[in-house]
């Protein structure tokens, strides 16, 4: 029988730095207070630190996607290793997490800290605001069939995604609105979130319409700030001092056509066989996901992530989430419980993580999901890329 | 008061494959690369065809004609001087559905463009390179 490799894996410490729309420090010196703070979590020194992993790594463009990479923080904490990794080809921002799940099963390291640091609301003060495409260049890589376009920004990519699914689905204003109205909520219950005062269905109906089907609500907010966790062995998280939350699972499949613009299947995006590959590494099911954290860089990822998880049937995401109440806090399925990247701020899927393990160490204060949730859904990334992961506390 | 220039088409980074696509409409002409073995459209293009294998892959003129498979109806004014609402669109090629055309969609009023909608291609020239942009189809 095949041994997958993240079962023998778990999360054992987690970060956060101070998260803003404009930073009092330094994007390195955010990434140094997350990975610190991650680093003690564990109950581990910097000398046990034998690996280092990010997505994308260090990209010296002033977009602030990603001002950090290994090299500055391994530096800055002197940390001496047996395998890094940062790079940004992979199935979404877990990448660096499925990467060193490999590095710890070939024997390379046995504790592994990820960071991810973003520095965009900084670097949008500063600098052009968008992060697709730059004035006076030529744009090259995969986006360039878009570059004539005006397509300033991936909201404009997204939207045609959504726009289908919107068309297929049947989906109304109305409902999609409970996604960032019920992380609003939630939000207002995290002491870190960027955005706490709860919204209602007007409040989301009157933002301003910024590509069609997306309003302000539906996008994620560009914040400074950094998470890190650490991802061990399991023999050797089970000797730390937080329960580990075991890797039950992982989605990093590439079934479709790795194009922005020939992906497979538009309106569901590179979801559905990465949800499929991670359930076919587990016994577990749909039915027995405790709480989900899923990616909202748009809302129409969550809506996405609830169908193709198969916590509803296709095209039946509207009716789940119809009045909110099932993805609740209270509800039968806690959604994005921190507020997520719409409204805690965009740090990108490793906020998701974050707020996973918080709500498994049942450490969520005012918004600790009752009853003890012992398994979390998270994912990440939308268009031709995706990536997921079942967490569950040991 | 003053009216800021609207901003100019960002050119792409053109490469030996990409550039009949990028420039085929200087003579008025949309180029795909296709497969002479097999008659397979290989879009984006590289010379070889995932279909056959083969190695003859070389751009064609095609119709130019092909359907929105999805659009969006762009209301926010990224940079200065950008004239809003605009449309971006995937347009579906009428030889082959999976070679997929990014374009904005001119000459209609942006409410009009629907799914599935008939479009054609024009060309507008940017520095050496001729965009390929749709409109829809003339209805006779």
């Amino acid at each position: 029988m095949t041994r997958y490799a993240e079962k023998d894996t778990a999360i054992t410490g987690i970060g956060m730095s101070e998260v803003s729309r404009g930073a009092t420090k330094s994007a390195l010196a955010l990434t140094v207070d997350a990975c610190l703070e991650a680093i003690a979590d564990a109950g581990l020194t910097r000398a046990e630190i034998d690996g280092i992993a990010t997505w994308p790594g260090e990209r010296a463009d002033g977009s602030g996607f990603s001002a950090v990479g290994c090299a500055a923080v391994q530096d800055a904490l002197r940390l001496k290793l047996g395998w890094y990794a940062g790079g940004g080809e992979a199935p979404g921002q877990y990448g660096a997490v499925f990467n060193a799940i490999g590095a710890i099963a070939a024997g390379l390291c046995r504790n592994v800290l990820i960071f991810r640091t973003m520095y965009e609301a900084t670097a949008r003060k500063t600098a052009f605001a968008n992060a697709l495409l730059k004035e006076g260049q030529r744009q090259a890589g995969p986006f360039a069939w878009y570059a004539p376009y005006y397509t300033y920004a991936a909201a404009l990519q997204q939207a045609l995604f959504f726009n289908l699914y919107v068309h297929k689905s049947g989906i109304t204003l109305e409902q999609v609105a409970q996604i960032p109205i019920n992380q609003r909520r939630n939000a207002g219950l995290n002491p870190k979130a960027v955005y706490r005062t709860p919204i209602t269905l007007a409040d989301y109906l009157a933002a301003p319409l910024i590509a069609t089907p997306l309003r302000l609500f539906d996008c994620d907010v560009p914040c400074d700030g950094a998470v890190a966790i650490i991802v061990s062995r399991l023999d050797v998280a089970r000797g730390l001092r937080n329960p580990p939350v075991r890797i039950e699972a992982i989605g990093s499949s590439m079934q479709y056509r790795n194009s922005w613009t020939q992906l497979d299947a538009l309106d569901t995006q590179a979801q559905p066989k990465v949800a499929e590959m991670m359930w076919s590494r587990t016994d577990l099911k749909p039915a027995d996901v405790d709480i989900a954290q899923l990616y909202d860089g748009f809302t129409f990822h969550t809506l996405n992530w609830l169908e193709n998880f198969g916590f509803c049937e296709r095209y039946g995401a509207k009716d789940f989430i119809e009045g909110g109440t099932r993805i609740a806090l209270e509800g039968d399925l806690p959604v994005n419980t921190g507020g997520g990247a719409l409204s805690a701020g965009r740090l990108h899927a490793y906020g998701a993580v974050h707020e996973a393990c918080t709500q498994l160490w049942g450490r969520g204060g005012e918004r600790q999901v009752k009853g003890g949730p012992q398994v979390c859904a998270t994912s990440t990334a939308g268009g031709p890329l995706a990536g997921a992961m079942l967490l569950v506390r040991d | 008061m003053h009216t800021p220039k609207p901003p100019a088409r960002i050119p792409p980074a053109v490469d030996m494959d990409s550039q009949p696509y990028w420039t085929g409409g200087k003579d008025g002409q949309l180029l795909i690369h296709r497969c002479a073995d097999c008659a397979y459209f290989v879009h984006p293009p590289v010379p070889f065809c995932p279909a056959c294998e083969g190695r003859n892959v070389a751009p064609v003129p095609v119709s130019g004609r092909g359907r929105v498979a999805t659009f969006t109806i762009n209301h926010k004014q990224w940079v200065p001087g950008l004239p809003v609402p605009y449309v971006l669109a995937l347009v579906e090629l009428e030889e082959q559905a999976d070679v997929r055309l990014v374009g904005n969609i001119t000459h209609c009023d942006p409410a009009e463009v629907t799914f599935g909608m008939a479009v054609e291609v024009w060309f507008e020239q940017l520095d050496d390179l001729w965009v390929p942009l749709f409109r829809p189809v003339e209805r006779l």
